[in-house]
């Protein structure tokens, strides 16, 4: 049976994204030179709009919007691309350099052990966390190491670390019932010591940053415990409260990152970039999913566009400077957002991949199909299959071209004698078509960026109960064999 | 790093205070346009979103605009307006169920309060002498079910758990019949946490309610959803998809001792209207305080609290 749950979430939603606020605010200034401080002013209020819809705290919302107002006017509007996708595009960048352009490794070149110490509110995903970075050093990088939990606060709390580090074949402190976090940690340290561990990662009880007592024992504990690494734990859910989460960790102890958890979810992830800004720290890791493989590196490029809840709009400015005309550019980057995909774009599509010599823009723009450019490179694609196809598109009526579902056997066999060929090429061709708008569908449904990124992230389920949760496969999704959707078709 | 950074990390410390603190005017003075811009930023500061946070400050502007009002003043003009939408969506979570036992399955995601909040909701219906009875339903998390347990043990109830790994929905159909049986008046069911857009396992929360049914048409008489204040706008993703898919009855905020605002409830009761039962203030069995609109709307809009009726 088809997952009900399936079904529901892939309802088609509001496509609410920046790219279209913008459309708006721009609809009367289209073809004009460089942005103006008007234009950019009135795009900023709709950016602001944007980032505090994605959870961005509002202080770093505010001088996210000033850096950006100044990068923004005077700046020149690439001949091809309206000026409201020219400001996503300055946004973008701006946002991702601010996230953190390069990634940063935890710093064990000490003498072992290195101790790594996990901070955070309650249920951020410390304790998760925690054995998800052990296991990564022990199986990737060979580091011997030992956990230990200081949580004597939650219920099984060091129970529950036992448990994983059994499940991730990681040594634990053995518990001593009634000791205090700060002995655990100097006992932890000394065993660490003797037994030869490379790393010894605390795990820390969750608390609030208005909680005197239990900030005085964090900053006890990272006396004693004297960490090398000590990571601030975050759900990427967090709104507005960041700031303050942010800021008072900051102060009391030498943060030096950040771990972003549950970015699996559907979250627009603003968390991300009020941390970073307040913090000054790197985000180190992203979690996501409960599974103790669900560790990433933190990817900006991916959250930026998460954050700005849009379909690849930064990748299109940045191909039409190069061939786009203006018109088709627009009008696909409309549709694609909308998740529309009718025969004339197939034909469009075509088109563009004769003049580029290689695959059109959307099928760039479809995460994953690069590759398939080399399957051009390497002629099992070739200039003739297009043409082939183009003529099968043009032999079909106009009401055929926006609704293809109406072409029924006998519309086909019509279709394949006015292109010269025949039915099985048209049905190729029906077939691609199809594949491609579903592919196009499927990114909408999922929220655009926000899906593209969910699907490529892990889809490991979660809580094992059964049914695997999880999206369909990208690759399947796509095509096969590195191919844009439906291309493997005229492979030969 | 860029100097912007600097620049807002040392500002910060100033602008990153609580709702009110933003509202501070000491003499009354006219409500004007800055003024009123405060206030909104002061609101999605608390995470009432930025459509919620506009139509507060218009209707205020409505209806005092130009007036002269003091600090206090505008903070109990807030107040009101907020506690107006959340005051019909005030209801406790009663046990009125017959026969017994009446059904409360409890869900959220991931790391929400889930588990301490069952446990505060037992120790609230021992304290008015009801029996209840807990079921482990999280078979996943490490510890889970010995968490649940030690919860049990402090509240003094029973605890149905099953093994590591096992079938949610058997376990909660097991329990159903255990507190049946037992003539238990309250049977809460704990489930694993989940992501709302992980599909596989909301139809696992439907699965566990198909099976609760097989038993009483009616159960679970109560499915409440856990939220945890320090969430932004994604919450009510949350309520939309949890309510959607696993019938959500009614909604727990978590973690409102700290200083996060849960301004998000505000819109999810403009949005969705489900009851609001009660809110927790702390990781202790007995910090649950039913929910209070005006209450809620006071510490939303920062009006001291001795200034509460
Ligand atoms: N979906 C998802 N769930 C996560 C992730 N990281 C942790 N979790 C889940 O979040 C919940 C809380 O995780 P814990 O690791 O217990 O959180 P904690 O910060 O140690 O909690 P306290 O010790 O109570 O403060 C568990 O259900 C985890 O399985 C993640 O990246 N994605
Ligand atoms: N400060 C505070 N902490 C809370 C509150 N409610 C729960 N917590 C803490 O939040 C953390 C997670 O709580 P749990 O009850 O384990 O959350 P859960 O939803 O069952 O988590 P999973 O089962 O892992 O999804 C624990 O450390 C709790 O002590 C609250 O109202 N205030
Ligand atoms: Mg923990
Ligand atoms: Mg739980």
């Amino acid at each position: 049976m088809r997952s009900p749950a399936l079904y529901y979430l892939e309802r088609p939603r509001l496509f609410d994204s920046l790219s279209d606020r913008l459309s708006g605010v721009f609809d009367k200034l289209r073809g004009r030179g460089a942005l103006t401080e008007l234009d950019v002013r009135a795009a900023m209020r709709e950016v602001r709009i944007a980032l505090l819809e994605a959870d961005v705290a509002l202080p770093v919302v505010k001088t996210f919007i000033d850096d950006v107002t100044t990068r923004a006017i005077g700046h020149e509007v690439i001949r091809s691309v309206t000026p409201g996708q020219q400001v996503v595009k300055i946004v973008s960048d701006a946002l991702v350099e601010m996230l953190g352009s390069e990634a940063v490794e935890l710093n064990l070149g000490v003498t072992p052990p290195a101790v790594i110490m996990l901070v955070g509110l309650q249920g951020s995903g410390k304790t998760t966390t925690c054995a998800k970075i052990a296991k990564r050093l022990a199986e990737k990088q060979g580091k011997k190491v030992l956990m230990a939990s200081l949580d004597v606060a939650r219920p099984a709390a060091q129970e529950q670390l036992r448990i994983l580090g059994e499940q991730t074949k990681v040594a634990t402190l053995p518990i001593v019932p009634g000791q205090q976090p700060v002995e655990i940690a100097i006992r932890a340290r000394q065993a660490a010591k003797l037994q030869g561990f490379d790393v010894l990662m605390l795990d820390t009880a969750g608390r609030l940053h208005v909680d005197d007592a239990l900030m005085g024992e964090m900053q006890a504990v990272a006396r004693e415990g004297a960490p090398n690494e000590i990571l601030l734990v975050v759900d990427a859910l967090t709104g507005q409260d960041a700031v303050n989460v942010a800021t008072a960790f900051g102060s009391q102890v030498a943060l030096t990152g950040v771990v972003l958890t549950r970015l699996d979810g559907d979250a627009r992830g603003g968390a991300a970039l009020s941390m970073r800004s307040v913090t000054g720290k790197p985000i180190k890791f992203a979690g996501t999913g409960e599974k103790l493989d669900a560790l990433e590196a933190f990817d900006p490029q991916r959250v930026a566009g998460r954050i700005l809840g849009m379909g690849d709009v930064v990748g299109l400015v940045e191909r039409a400077a190069e061939v786009f005309e203006q018109e088709a550019a627009e009008k696909m980057a409309a549709k694609m957002a909308k998740g529309q995909f009718d025969m004339e774009d197939l034909r469009t599509q075509l088109g563009q991949m004769k003049k580029m010599g290689g695959l059109g823009a959307i099928a760039n723009m479809i995460p994953g199909v690069a590759q398939a450019k080399k399957a051009m490179a390497n002629g099992q694609v070739d200039d003739r299959i297009l043409g082939r196809m183009e003529a099968v598109i043009c032999s079909m009526t106009p009401k055929e071209r926006g609704k293809p579902e109406i072409i029924t056997a006998k519309r086909r066999i019509r279709i394949a004698k006015g292109a010269g060929t025949t039915v099985q090429e048209v049905n190729k061709v029906l077939k691609m078509h199809q594949e491609m708008a579903g592919a196009m569908k499927k990114l909408r449904k999922m929220g655009g960026m926000k899906g593209m990124a969910a699907m490529l992230g892990k889809m490991g389920g979660g809580p094992g109960m059964g049914g695997g949760g999880g999206m369909p496969d990208i690759q399947k999704m796509l095509g096969s064999g590195g191919m844009p959707p439906g291309f493997d078709k005229f492979k030969r | 790093m860029s100097d912007w950074l600097t620049k807002l990390r040392t500002g910060l410390s100033r602008s990153s205070e609580k709702l009110g603190a933003g509202l501070g005017f000491v003499a009354a003075t006219r409500l004007d346009d800055a003024r009123l811009d405060q206030i909104e930023e002061a609101l999605i500061g608390a995470d009432l979103g930025v459509a919620v946070a506009g139509r507060v400050t218009t209707r205020l502007r409505e209806e005092r605009f130009g007036r002269d009002i003091d600090d206090a003043g505008v903070r109990a003009a807030v107040a009101t307006e907020i506690a107006a939408t959340l005051a019909p969506v005030a209801k406790p979570l009663a046990v009125t169920v017959f026969p017994r036992p009446q059904v409360i399955l409890v869900v959220g995601v991931n790391g929400s309060g889930k588990t301490t909040t069952i446990a505060k909701l037992a120790h609230r219906f021992v304290e008015q002498d009801y029996t209840v009875m807990l079921a482990a339903g999280d078979t996943f998390r490490a510890a889970a079910t010995a968490q649940l347990k030690i919860w049990g043990e402090r509240a003094g109830v029973e605890v149905i758990a099953g093994p590591e790994g096992g079938d949610a929905a058997g376990l909660a159909f097991n329990a159903f019949e255990a507190a049946r049986a037992k003539g238990t008046d309250v049977l809460i069911i704990d489930t694993a946490g989940r992501l709302q857009n992980k599909a596989g396992l909301m139809d696992e929360l439907a699965k566990v309610r198909r099976v609760l049914k097989k038993l009483s048409i009616t159960a679970p008489h109560d499915t409440v959803l856990v939220l945890d204040a320090t969430t932004g706008q994604n919450a009510l993703n949350q309520v939309e998809v949890f309510r959607d898919i696993a019938g959500v009855t009614g909604l727990v905020m978590t973690k409102l001792d700290g200083t996060a605002r849960g301004g998000v409830l505000v819109a999810a009761a403009e949005r969705f209207g489900l009851p609001i039962h009660a809110i927790g203030v702390g990781e202790g069995m007995g910090d649950l305080r039913s929910f209070d609109a005006a209450e809620f709307a006071s510490a939303l809009a920062g009006v001291p609290a001795k200034m509460n009726n």
